[in-house]
Parts: structure tokens; sequence; C-alpha cells
């Protein structure tokens, strides 16, 4: 049986539009000062990229406290249950019209590939954007008479070379992300769930049952 | 989820009340409008001289001028026999070569090479009279020349060749009674007209700069702030702030843009970060020469050549020579862009007599120390000018020939055109062995641009420095530059990832239509 789910809150949704907008604008900018491109102007891209980069922080902050205030955050942890599973299905079920090995519940929306990739962007391609990002904004020179010695950086070779690598990195995930969208129940159903919040799942209560309690044996 | 939405409404607005009732302060003039306001107030004088019954009479000598302003001013020839406007020299400490009395009196150059031997004519821009040879004694004061520097007439010249010595038709009384505080002219006279022509030497110092527009000096602008020379080379007991490192060698008594301007004048702190590294005059000057051209390059192994028995010259289309028998050939640049350099403030020179280790790469007859890694080390604009001049290949020596002479037969190249004998004359007069053979080697001198400052309009923007291609400072690779540099690893690694990506979602999804379309034939 299908239903019309609520899944999405209208939160997650905001949080999700807006980080995809920042990250296209981050990008764009960022890509400027690198000097792959030229559309802004490079002063501009610069001034941009950096208010960009905090309004991401704030919105960053405010997700963090979401999750945890909602305990939204168990949807991220790790499990292998089922992984072959779903490696089989985008490798071969998916072209014989097989059905998602994954249920998807409003308590486990995410299958473990996604909870892999998702949580490896969350904690660590993010956050190594973000500290990259602030030390290339806040780092100094070492220079006659002061500044805090512990930004004393002699080059910001490293940090920027670090930044850029994490910038492919997240275009080839938006790449991948945006095609796996596709691959929904019907082609744009996950599309849609994410701007209406509602998603049309199969009910199952006893499946639902079942993910509740691998979360909670997950989460301890 | 109102709540929080709630919450985030309620924070932001907390947040940007407080943003903005702490951005908004009180006006406060900003260092440039104090300094507009202070710069254009008039000096007047506390003294006419044209009152003083001392300057009423004839002078029969300048000497006797200087006697006059002696009378009154008793204390002044000490200080100006202290200056380097009058020893030409002074010590100084170069790193590796130690402490060493060097000025113009003795410093090889890549443009007419040295002093020594050529006084007569060179000590035209010597504020002294009757240095005809290194003989010239410096402790007389009464050979001082005071009106060089302040006459305010804008009569007073010195003769050619007149080793100091003014044009003797001038009326020195009057000339005596218009003295004041020096003008753009008595600096420029000299220091416009170095390397024996107009902007030969520096490129942002020339005869446009008497009377500069606002495109070519903002500061010394005649429809702007009509700045003298002296306002920001302050001077006290005749010593002079500024230097140039074609002479000077260490970090002391500089005229400084920070020393009006604070080392954090932008309103964009991303600007002012910048001055830790890059001096302000890269980017506030972008071109130089900006009217006439200046000497880029002097090449001396040209020289001597004669038509019909006569020397020569050949001129540009601008009037610039390009050839010239006693000198050798020339190119010219205009409107031209800095190369750039990092520098600390100290120098290092090609002394007199000095062996060069390797004469097959150009000898740097001076050289700007910085790097990098170096704390006090900024990036600046340079005029290099790059010379082929005359050396001893045994000795290994650059040579400094007897160039001046006012007739025939007494050695000079200019007069003979042998630089067999003009070198061993010459060499004999810095006493440095030659060894009768001349070849030439090929010299570069840097000269920093701090002049000719631009608009704020036409300072250098951003891309010009950050780009990929044609960086302005593309020559400085000591150190990673966004936008001009990046690793090759990371660009192929990031994008072979993207490549692969793409090409993933690309066999991924066509599989998944010609699939698609079969499930459907079949169940069809």
């Amino acid at each position: 049986m299908k239903k019309q789910v609520y899944i999405y809150k209208s939160f997650e949704r905001f949080w999700h539009w807006a980080q995809a907008a920042l990250i296209f604008f981050l990008a764009a900018t960022g890509f400027e000062i690198h000097g792959s491109i030229s559309f802004f102007g490079y002063q501009n891209a610069v001034e941009y990229h950096n208010i960009a980069a905090y309004s991401f922080i704030v919105l960053i902050v405010f997700a963090i406290f979401w999750h945890l205030a909602t305990g939204e955050w168990k949807q991220y942890l790790p499990t292998l249950k089922n992984i072959k599973a779903q490696i089989d299905f985008y490798l071969v079920g998916i072209f014989r019209n097989a059905s998602h090995p994954t249920k998807k519940t409003v308590l486990s929306k995410l299958n473990p590939l996604q909870r892999f990739v998702y949580l490896g962007l969350k904690i660590l391609v993010i956050p190594v954007m973000m500290i990259s990002g602030l030390l290339y904004m806040f780092y100094r020179y070492p220079q006659k008479g002061g500044g805090i010695g512990v930004l004393n950086i002699e080059s910001v070779e490293p940090i920027a070379l670090l930044h850029t690598l994490g910038a492919f990195l997240l275009i080839a995930f938006i790449i991948a992300h945006l095609y796996l969208i596709t691959t929904g129940s019907t082609a744009t159903s996950n599309l849609k769930a994410m701007i209406t919040g509602y998603e049309e799942i199969e009910e199952e209560n006893e499946v639902k049952e079942e993910r509740k309690e691998e979360i909670l044996v997950d989460s301890l | 989820m109102k709540k929080i939405f709630l919450i985030l409404i309620s924070i932001s607005i907390i947040l940007f009340s407080a943003v903005t009732i702490l951005t908004t302060g009180s006006y406060e003039p900003t260092r440039l409008t104090k300094l507009k306001e202070e710069y254009p107030k008039k000096y007047s004088p506390s003294a006419d001289h044209n009152k003083f019954t001392q300057l009423q009479k004839k002078f029969a000598s300048p000497q006797e001028v200087t006697e006059a302003c002696v009378s009154c001013h008793t204390e002044t020839h000490k200080e100006v026999m202290k200056s380097n406007h009058w020893n030409w020299e002074r010590e100084e400490y170069i790193e590796g070569k130690g402490i060493v009395s060097i000025g113009k009196k003795n410093v090889i150059n890549n443009f007419c090479i040295g002093i020594e031997g050529n006084e007569q004519s060179c000590a035209k821009c010597h504020a002294g009279y009757g240095m005809t040879n290194s003989s010239f004694s410096y402790t007389d004061y009464k050979n001082i020349d005071c009106l060089v520097c302040h006459d305010n007439s804008e009569t007073y010249v010195k003769g050619d060749e007149l080793a100091g010595y003014p044009d003797p038709s001038l009326d020195l009384s009057f000339i005596s009674r218009s003295v004041g505080k020096p003008k753009r002219s008595n600096c420029g006279v000299c220091h416009f007209f170095g390397g024996g022509g107009n902007n030969v030497k520096h490129g942002d110092l020339e005869k446009s700069m008497f009377e500069p527009s606002k495109d070519v000096d903002i500061h010394m602008a005649v429809e702007g702030m009509n700045m003298e020379c002296i306002d920001c080379h302050t001077t006290e007991d005749h010593v002079i702030a500024g230097k140039m490192y074609s002479l000077s060698s260490m970090n002391k008594n500089r005229a400084l843009c920070e020393d009006c301007h604070t080392e954090n004048p932008h309103y964009a702190d991303i600007l002012n970060e910048h001055t830790v590294k890059v001096a302000c005059q890269t980017c506030h000057i972008p071109v130089y020469a900006k009217v006439n051209a200046t000497k880029t390059t002097w090449d001396w192994s040209t020289a001597g050549k004669l038509k019909n028995g006569e020397p020569y010259e050949e001129d540009d289309a601008d009037g610039n020579h390009t050839y010239l028998s006693i000198k050798g050939s020339f190119e010219w640049g205009k409107n031209l862009k800095p190369e750039y350099v990092w520098f600390n403030g100290t120098a290092d020179h090609y002394l007199v007599g000095e062996i060069i280790d390797d004469t097959t790469k150009p000898l740097q007859v001076n050289s700007l120390n910085g790097s990098y890694s170096d704390e006090d080390s900024k990036i600046i604009p340079v005029k290099i000018h790059r010379a082929v001049q005359p050396f001893d290949p045994v000795k290994k020596v650059l040579i400094q020939p007897k160039l001046f002479a006012d007739k025939k037969g007494e050695g000079a190249f200019w007069q003979d055109f042998d630089w067999r004998r003009s070198s061993e004359i010459g060499m004999k007069e810095i006493n440095v062995p030659f060894s009768g053979q001349v070849s030439f080697i090929k010299t570069e001198m840097y000269w920093p641009v701090n002049h000719m400052v631009s608009t704020k309009d036409l300072t250098v923007s951003c891309n010009e420095c950050h780009a990929r291609e044609g960086s302005r400072l593309a020559a400085l690779t000591d150190f990673y530059m966004p936008a001009r540099d990046y690793s090759n690893f990371v660009e192929t690694a990031g994008i072979g990832i993207i490549l692969l990506t793409l090409l993933g979602v690309f066999t991924h999804g066509t599989v998944r239509i010609f699939s698609a379309n079969k499930l459907k034939k079949k169940l069809k």
C-alpha cells in the first residue's frame, strides 16, 4: 500500500536548498578566485565568497542545532546492513526495474550508501572546507609587531590546495547527487519530496517497526 | 517547527540590529581628508631677502653669494657640508662587504658609468663650485652652491662643463634676493635630467613633473594638491629624507608613503592585508614614464662609429637619441609597466675594482635584497635598466673610462673614440689595474619606481596580478598566489574525479534508459 508521507520537515528543506544555493555560489566565486573562470570580477568574487562562507557557517550552526534537537542526526549513523544489496541495486537491479532494497521511512530516510556519503560530507569534506576557508581568510604572514602567533603561516599554499581539492570533490558530489535523485521510484519523486516535503512511500507497519529497532541498535 | 522558525527569525533580528548599531559610528574625518586640509596651507617666509643690505651689491663670483648667505645663516654651511648633496659619498653598510664609503663620487652605474675623471662635466649637478677633478676640496664652505637649491626666481642655471659654476651671464644679485624653500624646479633641474638627458635614469622623475597633471602624479598635480618635492622628502638640518638605491644601501632615512598615509589606509581589510607583502607603489603606480620616454637599454659596444670622421646621432620619431657615436645605441620606453622585485630596504652594489665572478650572465651593478620569506620584504615596482658596458676580460672588472675632455688628444673617449686609451686613463684615475683589453658585458641596474602615483581609478586591479596568464607578478615565483598559481596534482586529480563522475553518470544513465526501453518492449 502506498501513502503520502511527510518526510522532509520545512527546516530540513530550507537547510537543504539554502546549502545547495550556497555551494553553487561558493563554487562559482571560488573558482574565479582560483583563476579558472572570470565572471564577477576578482575583488567582487572574493567579497561575495567571504559573505557566502559566513552565511554557510551560520546555516551549519543552525543545522547542527536542528539535528541535535530533533534527533535527526541518527539518520546519518553508518550501517553495513543492506549495503551489499544497495550496491547490487545500483549496479544491477536498477536496470531490471527491481525495487529499492532499502525502504524509505520517516525514521530512516537514507539508504546505507547515502548514510556513508552524507556522513563523509558532514564530518570530513564540509569541516575541512570550513576550516581551510577560515584559515585562508584569517592567516597572517609572520610580521613584525604581532598578530596572533598561532595564525602566523609562512605560505597560503597548503591551505589553498586543500581548499581547492575539496571544491573539486564537492563538484563531483553534486554531479553524482543530481543524477542519483532521478533514481527514486520515479525520476522526479525525490526532487518533489525535497520541494514539498511529501513523498509517496510504501507503508508497511512491520518494516517500520523493524527499522525503528535497527536505528535503536545502531545508535547504541 | 514553528518554534524553530521563530527562534531563527528573532536571532537574525538581534544580529542585524547589533551589526547596524555597532557599525554606524559618529563621523570622523579620514586620514586622507586630514592630509588634504594640511598640505595646501601656504608657507609664508619669516624674512624678505629683498630687504637684506648684504644682497644689494653686485657679486663678482658665486662664492661671494655664499659668503653673503653665511654672514646671516652662520651655521648652515656646516649642515650642508655634512650632506650627501655636498659630499657625494657617505658610509654605508653592505651585507657581505661591510662598511664602505660610497656615493656619486665613486660608484659605477650603467649609464655614463662613473664620475671620477669626468668631473668637469658631471659636477654640473654638484651642489658646489669648481669640482674640476677628484682633488676637489670638500672643506671650503665658500664653494657651496646655495642658489641651485634655493633660487626661487627660476633663472639660476649651472653652466655646461663648468664644474658646477653657474652660467656667467646670470644676475646673481637678483637671484640672491629671491631665495626661498626649494621648489620642484630646484630639485628637478638635476634629478630629472640625470644620465645626460630628460628621464634617462629614473623613468618616474622627468620634466613633466615640473608642472604635472593629475594623470601624471596625483600628489604634485598643479590642479590638485600641488605638492613640492620637499613635502614628502622632509628635511632637517639639510638632511633630506629619501634615497635612491642606485647609490644607497641601508634601510634608513627613507621617505615612505606610510609616513603620511599610515600602514592601513584602505577601507577594505583585504587591501590592508596586502600591505604586509606589497608596497603601496606596486598597485598605485601602474605605469611610469607617462609623458616622456625613459631609457631602457644602453649598448656601449656600438659607440665610436663615425661618419666622414665625425661623430653623429640618430633619433627616433619622438626625438630620443637611438644612437650617439659618443655613447652607443639606446632603446626607450613610454608608459611602461614596471617590473617587480622583493625589497627589504637594503641594497648591494658593484664596487669599483670588484672581481666579476660570472661574466656570462648580466652583472648586477646594484641589486635590491629581499625575498618572500623575508619578513621585511615587500614587492616593489622597479625600472630595470639593461646595458652593455666595457669591462676588462682579463682582470674581470668593470671599466670606468675617461669620457670627457674639452679637447681632442687627451685620450677622452668622447673626443678620440679610443676605448683602450680612454680605459687606461680612466682606470688609472680610480686606481684599478687594467690589462689593456676592452670587452663588453651585460649589466643591470634596479631603479625603484616611487613617483607618478596614479589616481585611484587607475590603480592596478586585482586580476592584473591574480591571473593565470600575463600576471604582473609572473616573474616572482617564490610564493603561492591565488589565481596565478595552482598545483598540477590537485588540478589533475580534481578534474579527473569530476570527469570520472560524469563518465559514470553518463554510462549508468545510458544503460538505464536502454534497459528501461527494453523492459517496455518486453511488457508490450
